[in-house]
């Protein structure tokens, strides 16, 4: 199972990318794993805002439903279209081709709340 | 299935056969005064359909029928669904011209209809033990609103609804349960099952205060087990001024064996097409009947039969019932089905029902707990819940290619992958109308098929060999959903 | 068992006691009694009052005597429709469904064995989405009125509102279910009298075409008063006229239900029936029920020489992440076990039908309905209200109160048409509303005005 060592992590199996004031947000190939064959993702409008810890959008797959739950507090400032288009894509590339939405954060404190790599790493390994 | 080598069957529907002009009915023609039809804004070109002659609609409808399985194909074991034989006598009675052609709003043209209705309201109350009796709901789930709606009209009416908004649902019941919770209003707590199967008692008793509406229970509960201690719980939950609703949908298990009554429970509701043997109709029709105490009477949906002393029967509108949810009086056919099957058992075969339901269900525990995992190892009732995860640790079969593998054997698969409790649930309910015989047969094949996942993992993996059609692409339905029919390019029939 | 030598118990249970002896040997059980030892023993086995069983010869007899009991059928005229019709279905729809490989399957949760089912249930979306003129149907729900509800449902889901308007006239049982799941959705329901009281509270507009009163209303500006208030337009439509009027699809209509049953086969009492659901492109994961796509193998079917053929087409349960089974408390809805043979049947009678088939029956019933009313009109003392263009069912005044007339009529062996005097409405003041439909037969029609004219000379 791939963990970048680059990206902080939720238990809820989001990552999140920061660069600068912006994070890059996805879902973990342990999340796609147990999801199996994704084919649907519902994202919110980009300009909307998501809070820390609430849901933001919600992905399907062909057996499974899973809330996202947003890892930091901002405004979205893109979304991936391609990841809607295509949901397989999600499966395929997790952390690259298959990222979610982008936003600004409101609090980059926040990040300091997440898992490391390592960290999420232990937990993934006892489920 | 008799089909050209090669053909894809399914790539060509009703609307792709035929030709314009051809047809499978003529109409009377009309030779009285013509009536100007409404003004033409308000009416429509021709609708789409395929024109098809008499023949060749009946070979289509005939090949669809052999691309499908049915009890009376072979085993069919779907653990939850009670997937019995069903006796063609009830299908005869049912559609006699009498029946079938009565109107519904005309009660007082339909006392024989009335008559069965009353009858059958009789024998359910006596059979769960509870004093009164709506057949009114449509299936499982809408009798499962009923039941939680009239909970909450009972509330209401005690005065403490604003304050009882959650009801609780073991983590082992059918999604329908919480669903339904959430449809009448509710918020779900899931109440987590015990290491020996029953819900855990201690968890229970944490959850239940003045915040609680209903404990949702299903009896005997999906891993086909009986709930240790169901009295006292029935008890507690009376004691915490809530309701406990039975889900009905196991009943075939403890047929005139027990009571949902006699055991403390308020609300009920049965699945006419599982226990009572109404034919399954490839999802329905079914029907729901809710039965209740005295004390939830007034509430149960509209309408109920009832006798007047002057021996006429009517339909009536409880004093405070939740209301129709139907726009007429439930599924009538099914339930003159129903009533006929109770009728040519009398209690002695309803017992003997339930009795070789259970017999047959440990069968096949004793003869498969060798070859796969029994997560709770007890004696069931009327299904027994296999895991498939030493398959999945051994071999990386699923249960999903074990499931797929079962056809090729000439059976029916079992429901699979729930309770969502047990890993890799394989989950067995033969039911009382298979022989001894068959449930060997079906043994054997999981026996085989466990056997094939340690040698040739490969051939699981690939099943079915044998199916009209091969394992299908659920991902690419879902993904770009193609859900109608749709003209060719050329040569679509308009 | 009350059977002796070791018969099995019932013809439907196979196991004999030798069976049973052996099963149990292996099982390591000492007798039967021990199946049932998880069981409170004060509460087993309680004294159940049940008549006694019959065979199959006196169970026969037993029902005949009760069908006989009913007065329908050819020797009962009945003028009744509001909502259950008699209509000329083809008897080629009960030989096809009634196989039993259709008969006794259940919901296709194996697709490679259910293809019948499921590619029946194609059809059928496929029909609906034809006759309402909407993009997506789900394979059925139980009736026109609980199906209205869960529209109403949907309608309050996508747009946060927790009211509905219901446009009168429209028939009181469809309401009366609308009531029942807003009761447990929260949902107010609000009977208005004219489209234009549709506000930004309500998050659907219900209207029924033809109305409960028989009429056929314009559909395309109470669609757009409904869009106007930011509402969903709901029709609960009679498919058969479907056949004749405009799709409401094509006027505005969002979601449009629809009782199935009556094209399915006989009215039977009112059920079971079959829910026509179907709705714009927009809402298709909000909508609930089961739904089948299409779709193909994963892999062709492997040939003699080891080559791979072109995968098949086949047909799945999708969009299933809606459902109670997967999302459980947040599910579009508790539905699970539906009307699927039903569907099947209404599917065939449609096909059967053809396009012109359905037009030529949708007017005969028009066209036979007009001229009973027609000779009903031209009898002294009887009118017949006008309301506008009409389908199958007419308001009539006699000469005497409704309830009377209906009396009358019932004492000569009719069942007349419903009382609708009680409505608000001015026509229906002393009305009966009457059904005329395709199946009537013409000696009921000539009963009956023979009927009325007797009492209406005797007043």
């Amino acid at each position: 199972m791939e963990i970048p060592d680059t990206l902080f992590y939720t238990s809820n199996h989001e990552w999140i990318r920061i660069e600068g004031d912006e994070g890059t947000i996805g879902i973990t190939d342990y999340a796609q794993d147990q999801l199996g064959d994704i084919v649907y993702v519902e994202l919110p409008e980009p300009g909307s805002t998501i809070v820390r810890g609430e849901s933001f959008g919600v992905i399907e797959s062909v057996k499974a439903v899973s809330d996202l739950f947003a890892p930091v507090s901002g405004e979205i400032s893109e979304r991936n279209a391609a990841a809607a288009e295509a949901p397989e894509i999600v499966n395929q590339s997790p952390y690259d081709a298959g990222w979610l939405i982008k936003v600004r954060l409101a609090d980059s404190g926040e990040v300091g709340d997440l898992l490391d790599a390592a960290a999420y790493r232990s937990e993934t390994a006892g489920e | 299935m008799i089909e050209p080598p090669g053909e894809d069957f399914g790539a060509r529907l009703a609307f792709d056969r035929g030709a314009p002009g051809r047809r499978a009915v003529d109409m009377p023609r009309w030779e009285g005064r013509e009536t100007p039809l409404p003004e033409a804004r308000l009416l429509r070109e021709s609708v789409r359909l395929p024109e098809m002659s008499q023949g060749a609609l009946a070979r289509y409808y005939t090949a669809l029928a052999r691309r499908n399985f049915g009890i009376d194909t072979g085993s069919y074991p779907l653990g939850s669904c009670s997937m019995k034989y069903n006796p063609k006598v009830n299908d005869l009675v049912a559609s006699l011209p009498g029946f079938a052609d009565a109107h519904p709003l005309a009660p007082e043209d339909a006392a024989g209809t009335l008559r069965i209705l009353l009858e059958l309201q009789g024998a359910l109350g006596a059979i769960t033990g509870l004093a009164a009796v709506s057949l009114a709901p449509a299936a499982g789930a809408q009798g499962e609103l009923a039941g939680v709606l009239m909970i909450k009209r009972a509330l209401e009416q005690r005065g403490d609804l604003g304050e009882r908004r959650r009801v609780l649902v073991p983590d082992s019941a059918h999604g329908t349960n919480p669903a339904t919770a959430a449809m009448a209003g509710f918020s779900v707590t899931q109440i987590p099952t015990g290491r020996d199967g029953s819900m855990d008692a201690a968890a229970l008793a944490g959850e239940l205060d003045g915040s609680v509406a209903a404990l949702m229970l299903t009896l005997p509960n999906t891993l086909g087990l009986w709930e240790q201690g169901i009295e006292e719980c029935a008890q507690r939950v009376h004691e915490a001024g809530a309701y406990l609703y039975g889900d009905g949908a196991n009943l075939n298990a403890i047929l005139g064996r027990i009571r949902y009554g006699d055991l403390g429970f308020d609300v009920v509701h049965l699945n006419l097409h599982k226990t009572f043997s109404t034919p399954h109709g490839g999802g329905g029709p079914g029907a729901g009947p809710v039965c209740a105490t005295e004390g939830l009477a007034p509430y149960l949906p509209t309408p109920v039969v009832e006798e007047a002393g002057d021996g006429q029967l009517r339909l009536t509108r409880p004093a405070q019932s939740i209301g129709r949810l139907q726009q007429f009086h439930g599924s009538i056919g099914v339930l003159i089905r129903a009533y006929a099957y109770i009728r040519s058992l009398g209690i002695e075969g309803l017992r003997a029902v339930s009795e070789n339901a259970d017999l047959n269900a440990n069968y096949l525990r004793a003869l498969l707990r060798d070859h796969y995992d029994l997560p709770y190892d007890r004696p069931v009732l009327h299904e027994v819940v296999f895991s498939g995860s030493r398959q999945r640790r051994e071999s990386d079969v699923h249960t999903y290619d074990i499931a797929k593998r079962l056809i090729d054997h000439g059976v029916h698969p079992p429901t699979v992958y729930f309770p969502l409790i047990v890993e890799e649930a394989l989950m067995i309910e033969p039911t009382e109308t298979e022989a001894r015989e068959d449930l060997e047969r079906y043994a054997a094949a999981l026996v085989a098929i466990a056997q094939e996942a340690v040698q040739d993992p490969e051939t699981v993996r690939g099943a079915p060999h044998t199916a009209p059609i091969g394992r299908l692409d659920e991902a690419r339905a879902a993904r770009k959903p193609v859900l109608r029919w749709q003209p060719a390019e050329s040569g679509g029939p308009d | 068992m009350a059977d002796s030598g070791g018969r099995a118990p019932t013809p439907y249970i196979p196991n004999t006691d030798d069976d049973r002896a052996r099963m149990l040997a292996r099982i390591g059980l000492p007798d039967m009694a021990a199946l049932f030892q998880d069981l409170p023993a004060a509460l087993r086995d309680p004294a159940i009052e049940l008549p006694q069983r019959l065979a199959e010869m006196e169970l026969l007899r037993l029902l005949e005597s009760r069908a006989a009991l009913n007065r329908t059928g050819a020797d009962r005229p009945c003028f009744l429709g509001a909502g259950a019709y008699r209509r000329g279905v083809p008897t080629i729809t009960a030989a096809l469904t009634s196989q039993s490989e259709f008969v006794t399957a259940y919901t296709p949760y194996q697709p490679e064995i259910s293809q019948g089912t499921l590619q029946s249930a194609f059809e059928y979306q496929s029909v609906v989405c034809e006759l309402t003129g909407l993009d997506v149907s789900n394979t059925g729900l139980y009736d026109a009125a609980s199906a209205t509800a869960e529209a109403c449902l949907l309608a309050a889901r996508v747009s946060k509102r927790s009211a509905v308007a219901v446009l009168e006239p429209l028939h009181p049982h469809t309401v009366d279910v609308v009531r029942a799941y807003g009761y447990g959705a929260g949902i107010r329901v609000d009977t208005i009298k004219a489209a234009e009281a549709v506000g930004d509270a309500h998050a659907a507009l219900v209207v029924q075409q033809p109305d409960h009163l028989g009429g056929i209303g314009d559909l395309e500006p109470i669609a757009a008063a409904a869009h106007a208030a930011g509402a969903l337009c709901i029709v609960v439509a009679e498919p058969l006229s479907l056949g004749l009027l405009r799709a409401p699809g094509d006027a505005g209509a969002d979601i449009v239900t629809g009782e199935g049953r009556d094209l399915a086969g006989p009215m039977g009492f009112g059920g079971p029936s079959l829910g026509l659901f179907a709705a714009r492109q927009a809402f298709l994961r909000q909508v609930p029920g089961r739904i089948v796509g299409r779709t193909q193998e994963l892999h062709g079917r492997r040939h003699a020489d080891g080559s791979e053929g072109a995968p098949r087409t086949g047909y799945v349960l999708t969009l299933q992440a809606r459902e109670q089974f997967i999302r459980r408390e947040r599910a579009t809805s508790n539905f699970s076990t539906g009307q699927s043979l039903l569907a099947l049947a209404f599917t065939i009678t449609l096909q059967a039908l053809g396009p012109q088939g359905l037009r030529d029956l949708a007017e005969l019933c028009y066209q036979k309905a007009h001229d009973a009313a027609a000779r009903i009109e031209a009898l002294p003392g009887y009118r017949v209200m006008e309301r506008g263009p009409w389908f199958q069912e007419f308001l009539v005044r006699g000469p005497m109160p409704a309830a009377d007339l209906h009396r009358s009529l019932a004492e000569r062996g009719i069942t007349g048409g419903l009382d609708v005097s009680a409505r608000p409405e001015p026509e229906a003041r002393d009305a009966l509303l009457f059904c005329v439909t395709e199946a009537t037969p013409r000696e009921h029609i000539d009963g009956l005005v023979e009927a009325l004219g007797t009492i209406g000379a005797s007043r």
